[in-house]
């Protein structure tokens, strides 16, 4: 391929990708049922309500009923583990988004056939901030936080 | 290169399935020391999990998920000698993955 093309090609798909989560920002429940499709647009928000959006299509959530199992002070902030559990009835979806990361969304993970309303990973922070945890059940939001402070950061060298 | 592990244990009456894969989980934003450059973006985007051949949890996960993600997800139903399946690709469209029983 020549490189003007090449460019050209790459220019009107940035600009079409933007149209596309402008026109589907409150569309994109869809979307979630294809398992098989990275939500790339909730990855790449650069806050919690953007990403909470393009993942759940609202990003209004009730607090409670979240148990959040992480470190209050976190030494190293490129492996900081955290366990989320909760006990709302047919969970099917919890997200974890650090607040101060620059993109917030660490990881979403949908459950079903018998999972429980249990997920816990490693994550990476960049500064002290807020994590925020969002559990669907239901079609609702159900939300919880919690303060982590970071000694060093984990993103970057 | 890629080594995924994959094992079960009992957790308050219900069973915790743990991931654990071998990745660099490269955010893009790193500078490598000696040549100065960033080095690519190179993540896992997606993990899945089995139970007998049914999908009972699936991750999408971001860069900021650590080096070497340990997964964990708690399934009630299972019993010993279920199937669990464990299979994950990143954005460089590598893929891997283990099996294993449940007890074993």
């Amino acid at each position: 391929m020549n490189p003007i093309n090449r460019r050209t090609f790459l220019k009107g798909t940035v600009a079409g990708g933007v149209v596309a989560v402008a026109a589907t920002a409150g569309l994109l429940k869809p979307t979630r049922v294809l398992a098989a499709a990275w939500p790339a647009a909730a990855f790449d928000a650069k806050s919690i309500d953007d990403a909470l959006k393009g993942l759940y299509g609202s990003s209004a959530a009730t607090p409670g009923a979240i148990t959040i199992k992480a470190p209050l002070q976190a030494e190293n902030g490129a492996v900081v583990p955290i366990a989320v559990s909760t006990s709302l009835p047919k969970v099917d979806s919890i997200a974890i988004l650090v607040a101060g990361n620059a993109n917030p969304l660490v990881a979403s993970v949908n459950l079903m056939n018998g999972a429980e309303g249990y997920f816990s990973a490693r994550m990476k922070m960049g500064k002290t901030s807020n994590v925020q945890v969002v559990a669907r059940a239901g079609g609702k939001l159900h939300t919880a936080s919690q303060e982590i402070k970071v000694t060093v950061g984990g993103c970057g060298g | 290169m890629n080594e995924t592990k994959l094992k079960t244990r009992p957790k308050d009456g219900a069973t915790e399935i743990l991931v654990l894969v071998n990745h660099p989980m490269e955010t893009g934003q790193r500078v490598d020391p000696k040549t100065k450059e960033k080095v690519p973006a190179h993540w896992i985007q997606n993990l899945s999990i089995e139970l007998n051949g049914k999908t009972v949890a699936d991750v999408d996960m971001g860069v900021a998920i650590s080096k070497d993600p340990l997964i964990a997800v708690a399934v009630k139903s299972a019993k010993k000698g279920d199937k669990v399946k464990v299979s994950w690709s990143d954005n460089k469209g590598q893929k891997g993955g283990a099996e294993t029983t449940v007890g074993a």
